[in-house]
């Protein structure tokens, strides 16, 4: 599992387009980030659209004005994870500039100059990969501006560059001359671009550790002015509404648009092969004109079918054999010979990303090719995806990435489903005008694209000193790519993010995982946020708090000695223990819990602690997290992303679930898809390890451990276990 | 119909029925109010009604005409409320998505402007309509009680 998990972070790759038939040759190569040496673009190729005068750009990701701002760009896009701070941070640290004078902005879409180093050669943003595949990369990019900003200063001035000092962004020489980046910037431009940089060492940092650094993007989001995809306006744009098909896998038979038509302000109907679309000049006369459609649907092909007989089938499947995705020693012979076995088993519905923004994407067709405006996350799938739809080359999608309201694994969709409805409407559409396309709240819950709903069971055996001997565990769901573009990315026959995480990282001496992927359910899925993590570190961590009870051992102590080979894990595991209180009194009806997970080359202990009240309701007041991330270039970042992953997991693990009943999704909006509320979130302390390791990723670790740390918590409150999520609000 | 916002009245060329968000982000071209819902139940298209904090997405124009409407832009420029929200807003780091946050701010300016000195109790109560995917909820209860201290 170890090697697997070491490659999670090592996505996927675009390998050819044949013959107008598109395939995504995918692979997990551990050694492709290592090799390759980071990229760093040359002069001119900032991605600027106009090139003023006396501008430097000394890469592809900074450009600087005279006037003295450093624009910085982005290849990782901005959706709350911090990603447009933590780049900024790196190459602002590398070439002394002062945080005041830096704007950050989105790339465009070119994976020869922003593609993300740890996919293989495609840009996008996912897998908690933004810092540790820029860490070196942006710091390069930064100390070789300023090496040409000093070169530029020591020739102008006529003394050594050795004597020249930059510090907040001001060049200055013990003579007394100074000048600022901008002043320099024209002088900067002809400078040779340096063959090797020198970096920092961590005592010289001035920007990555410290917590006093404001996040580049935080201006337009407390005023009102950062632009989303929703608030796209262009000339002569129409707003379209899509009429989903209400089962997966139902297409349209006939549609009645004549109530639509005389709708004021709609332009136009466009069918497509699941969808209707309606065009108008704006929102809600697009709404009302959907709304008046009369869609009669071929459900020849429709899923029918519900969630309760999923998992009475899901359950039937774990009782024969799967697919063998883990063996180390004889797990079922151990088994037998155990002093005492412990049983459970779990299930997870599915879930929806539900973003605060809902799916959009604005689409202009030219000339040319096409031109998008979006949240973009996968910038070089999208363009292979939408190029094949419009018969262009991808070279021709033009992307222009927008703030994404949340996105949580979504706006990254292997099959860029939203994106390409947008297009197809666009393509329809009698007008050669700009359509954005927006989803509704109840289109963004029921249009799929879930994690996956799915069943563990697990059997572990203990010998007579209460010592694990033996953990077989049985996992049945979905896959997220078996079918889709991104297959590849499977390994062995199996789909690794099906059960990343299972049994880890407890040292049993046999131990089994296998795995069934049923296939003949139409309901898509996808990664959301820790993918495989937010189910296989409930089923792992509740079952080693129930080992640790059946062999009368305190939870912790009963997961040290598993951990002795894993010291990062035993690390954040203490110190979260330790800043809790673990194993002071608690009064009655409270409780606490713990977990330990490793996601992402992160590692993430939590602690819980609940109130369990009079009436069997309870609230869990207060979360203990321990990260260690490697170093920690924005702690402010790192604190948000523990504390909102510990917001966004304990959400689900309270009461999201999707469910379907006759194949049709019963929820559709906030009212019975619940989000956490404010009133709920409990009071989330973060520790940082301090680390030297390579920075990981923040923006997922923080969620996996966070509910079983809370069905420990209320184990340790009540004596009842839960095996199923979510919890619900009874004890 | 004309509609009075941020201080300025509007003649836009609407049906009545149409709800006050769509109004102000597809004709008054006001777009820091946010579409979430659509069904009163997230709060990111909060904005003042004489005052009142109110879910713009369902809420008709034809409710509104001759009344003061107030939405994240008006207020940054007009309200010392706003404006001591906004300097903890960014003292705290609070957005992350920042989708929310305009609604945030302005249920946030109500909050303060009904009562200066809020119990934690108190926010959570006021502020339970206003969902936060990102759940920036802790930073949002920090500056609330921040922008209270400094408007004493
Ligand atoms: S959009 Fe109005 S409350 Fe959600
Ligand atoms: S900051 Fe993202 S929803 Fe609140």
């Amino acid at each position: 599992m170890e090697t697997i998990n070491q490659s999670r972070r090592h996505f996927f790759k675009v390998a050819a387009a044949v013959a107008g038939s598109l395939t995504l040759g995918v692979y997990w190569d551990a050694a492709q980030a290592e090799e390759k040496a980071a990229k760093v673009a040359g002069p001119g190729e900032a991605g600027s659209t106009e090139l003023k005068h006396g501008l430097f750009e000394p890469n592809a990701f900074i450009r600087i004005d005279p006037d003295n701002t450093i624009h910085i760009i982005s290849k990782h896009m901005e959706m709350g994870q911090g990603s447009h701070t933590g780049l900024s941070t790196l190459i602002a640290e590398e070439m002394d500039a002062d945080w005041a004078q830096i704007r950050t902005e989105n790339a465009p879409a070119d994976a020869s100059r922003y593609g993300n180093m740890a996919f293989g050669n495609i840009q996008g943003t996912g897998g908690s990969t933004s810092m540790a595949n820029s860490y070196l990369q942006m710091r390069q990019a930064g100390a070789a501006a300023k090496v040409m900003l000093v070169g530029a200063a020591a020739s102008l001035w006529g003394v050594p560059a050795s004597e020249i000092t930059v510090q907040k962004g001001v060049v200055s020489h013990a003579s007394g001359k100074k000048a600022t980046f901008g002043e320099l910037a024209e002088a900067a431009q002809k400078q040779a671009v340096p063959a090797t940089v020198e970096l920092k060492k961590p005592e010289q940092f001035v920007y990555i550790g410290k917590s006093d650094l404001q996040r580049v993007d935080i201006m337009g989001k407390v005023n009102g002015t950062a632009q989303f995809t929703q608030d796209v306006q262009l000339p002569n744009m129409l707003t379209a509404l899509v009429a989903h098909a209400p089962w997966f896998g139902a297409s349209v038979k006939s549609v009645d648009d004549s109530a639509t038509k005389a709708v004021a302000g709609v332009k136009s109907v466009v069918t497509l092969p699941n969808a209707v679309a309606v065009l108008a000049t704006d929102f809600w006369s697009a709404k009302k004109g959907r709304d008046a459609l009369k869609i009669t649907w071929d459900d020849s092909k429709a899923y029918k079918g519900s969630s309760a007989d999923q998992f009475a089938a899901y359950q039937k499947l774990a009782e024969q054999a799967g697919k063998e995705t883990l063996k180390e020693g004889s797990a079922q012979e151990a088994l037998q010979t155990a002093a005492k076995t412990v049983k459970a088993a779990y299930s997870f519905p599915y879930l929806a990303h539900a973003a605060m923004e809902p799916m959009n994407c604005v689409v202009q067709l030219t000339e040319q090719g096409c031109e998008l405006w979006y949240g973009a996350q996968l910038h070089t799938i999208d363009q292979m995806l939408v190029g094949k739809v419009l018969g262009i080359d991808p070279a021709q999608v033009k992307i222009n990435s927008l703030y994404a309201g949340g996105s949580f694994g979504r706006r990254g969709n292997p099959a860029s489903d939203y994106i390409l409805e947008a297009v197809m409407i666009a393509k329809a559409s009698p007008d050669r005008v700009p359509v954005k396309m927006v989803w509704t709240r109840e289109d963004d819950m029921r249009k799929g694209y879930y994690r996956p709903a799915f069943y563990h069971s697990l059997q572990a055996g203990l010998d007579q000193a209460g010592n694990a001997t033996a953990w077989f565990q049985r996992v049945v769901g979905q896959s997220i790519v078996t079918g889709t573009p991104m297959e590849g990315m499977m390994q062995n026959g199996f789909d690794p993010m099906s059960v990343e995480g299972a049994g880890e990282p407890y040292a049993i001496p046999h131990k089994a995982i296998e795995l069934h992927t049923p296939t003949d359910i139409p309901v898509t899925v996808q990664w959301w946020r820790s993918v495989g993590h937010t189910h296989t570190a409930y089923a792992t961590e509740c079952f080693i708090d129930e080992m640790a009870h059946a062999a009368g051992k305190d939870p912790v102590e009963f997961r040290r000695p598993l951990l002795k080979d894993s010291p990062r894990h035993l690390a954040v595991l203490n110190l979260a223990a330790e800043k809790a209180g673990w194993g002071t009194a608690l009064p009655k009806g409270r409780g606490r819990g713990i977990a330990v997970v490793k996601s992402f080359n992160s590692y993430v202990a939590e602690v819980a602690e609940v109130t369990v009240k009079e009436d069997g309701t309870f609230s869990v007041d207060r979360v203990v997290v321990a990260v260690d991330c490697g170093v920690a270039v924005n702690p402010d970042v790192i604190t948000a992303q523990m504390t909102g992953g510990v917001g966004y997991a304990l959400s689900a693990a309270l009461g999201e679930k999707i469910t379907l009943k006759d194949g049709q999704v019963e929820q559709s909006n906030f009212h019975d898809y619940t989000p956490l509320r404010i009133n709920q979130m409990p009071v989330v302390e973060v520790h940082i390890l301090a680390s030297q390791e390579n920075p990981s990723g923040v923006g997922e670790p923080g969620v996996p451990p966070l509910a079983p740390a809370v069905a420990n918590a209320l184990f340790a409150a009540t004596g009842k276990r839960h095996y199923e999520l979510p919890l619900g609000n009874k004890a | 119909m004309k509609l009075m916002i941020n201080g300025q009245t509007q003649e836009l060329d609407i049906a009545p029925d149409m709800p006050l968000l769509w109004a102000l982000r597809d004709h008054a071209h006001l777009t820091g109010t946010k579409f979430g819902c659509g069904l009163a139940q997230c709060g990111a298209c909060t904005v003042h009604v004489d005052g009142q904090p109110t879910r713009a997405c369902v809420t008709p124009v034809s409710a509104v005409e001759g009344k003061q409407i107030t939405t994240i832009e008006g207020a940054s420029q007009s309200s010392k409320v706003t404006q001591a929200l906004q300097a903890a807003w960014l003292a705290n780091n609070v957005p992350q998505c920042g989708y929310c946050q305009s609604g945030q701010l302005m249920s946030a300016t109500a909050l303060l402007s009904q009562n200066p000195k809020p119990t934690d109790d108190e926010i959570n109560s006021f502020m339970a309509g206003n969902i936060c995917r990102c759940a920036t909820y802790q930073s949002i209860k920090t500056a609330i009680k921040q922008a209270a201290a400094s408007l004493a």
